[in-house]
């Protein structure tokens, strides 16, 4: 699919490699230094070749994603593409904006993770004690202050979006679900580190004049969860999939909420609970 | 009066879990948890039961609710559901598009 004169990076992001290819010099130069911390010379599971289109504003419609055939097609304001899942390649059309860039690929991953048992999530996440926490709410419950205020050992693996995949069969993790670092970034503007952690909890978020943590009934959690995935595919058996996956992890994840005061001593209630929960 | 006949669409995924009922609606993504009473009727909705019967038989009698007002919650449920496009709604029996 891609032509001679296009220049290709391979973007590894959650253990799954990705290239993406294109003709122009200056869109290429801007995703090599995007992604710089999660590129790699892995054989890509995927990949995307980029037609760059005359600028356009970055759009705040909704996107959509539906079948056509096998094929998936993904449209909104700012870019088109359409993904061909057998045969691994798709082609977008967008204009240079970094966002537009983003936006496809937290896409394609929300796609392919879904197949495999994993998710997107709307929540910061960040690695305490070899293991990963991940906030998440709605929109200015703290999901960034969480990353602001985490101490110097604290491993950010992201400040918008948390990447989790099943754990490998092997060992002690076994059952559970792995935390990936990624590059998209939030109001912090600074990506995630490029590594990844079994996951200890997931908090739900609630500022208030004390910390807090709390047991969530399973119900409720899946509701949460449910709500704070990204997930954009038109498609029952992706559907299913995904429910499915979220009660999975309902039953194999802890999961509490943290109703917290934005003051550094969050973080050692979340160090207890690690604790706590070892003992 | 006519008879309301309902079917749950096959474009929704649903789970029980802990005692509620689950559903996702794959067109848009919209998600929604039913409580136990609704849990029932979502169950018994296989396009060929009249919902009154459904109502009588399944609810009145497990919850022991009053008829005419489990009637009346019911129809409303059954409206809202439908506007999502989560529940298929006819005045004739229906085939079941998904059986979960």
């Amino acid at each position: 699919m891609s032509s001679p004169s296009n220049r290709s990076a391979c973007v590894e992001i959650g253990g799954i490699p990705i290239s993406l290819s294109t003709a122009d010099p200056v869109f290429f130069s801007l995703l090599q230094k995007r992604y710089e911390g999660f590129l790699c010379d892995s054989r890509p599971e995927f990949e995307l070749e980029f037609d760059i289109v005359e600028p356009r504003s970055v759009s705040d419609d909704d996107v959509r994603v539906t079948r056509d055939g096998p094929d998936w097609l993904v449209a909104r304001g700012d870019f088109r593409a359409r993904l061909d899942p057998s045969q691994k390649k798709g082609i977008v059309r967008q204009n240079a904006n970094p966002f537009s860039l983003d936006s496809v690929l937290r896409i394609l991953h929300s796609l392919l993770l879904a197949e495999r048992g994993g998710f997107l999530l709307h929540a910061s996440s960040g690695i305490c004690g070899g293991r990963a926490f991940l906030f998440s709410g709605v929109s200015g419950a703290g999901k960034t202050t969480m990353t602001r205020l985490a101490p110097s050992d604290i491993t950010l693996l992201t400040d918008e979006i948390s990447y989790i995949r099943p754990n490998e069969l092997t060992g002690t993790e076994a059952s559970g679900y792995r935390a990936f670092g990624t590059p998209f970034a939030g109001e912090l503007a600074k990506p995630g580190q490029n590594t990844s952690a079994s996951i200890a909890a997931l908090f739900f978020l609630e500022k208030g004049p004390e910390n807090r943590i709390e047991e969530i009934p399973t119900a409720e959690a899946v509701r949460r969860l449910m709500r704070n995935i990204l997930f954009f595919a038109e498609d029952p058996a992706l559907t299913e999939k995904l429910l499915s996956t979220a009660c999975d992890f309902v039953s194999r994840v802890p999961i509490r909420r943290l109703t917290f005061y934005p003051s550094s001593t969050v973080w050692e209630d979340v160090r207890r609970f690690e604790v706590s929960a070892h003992v | 009066m006519s008879e309301t006949y309902i079917a749950r669409s096959s474009s929704i995924a649903a789970r029980a879990l802990a005692g509620e009922m689950m559903i996702m609606n794959s067109v848009d993504s919209t998600f929604f948890t039913l409580n136990e009473v609704a849990t029932a009727i979502w169950q018994a909705a296989d396009g060929r039961t009249p919902l009154s019967e459904i109502v009588r038989t399944r609810i009145c009698e497990t919850f022991e609710i009053d008829e005419a007002k489990a009637q009346a919650d019911a129809q409303q449920f059954v409206a809202e559901l439908s506007g999502h496009g989560i529940l298929l709604v006819s005045d004739q029996p229906l085939a079941q598009e998904a059986t979960r």
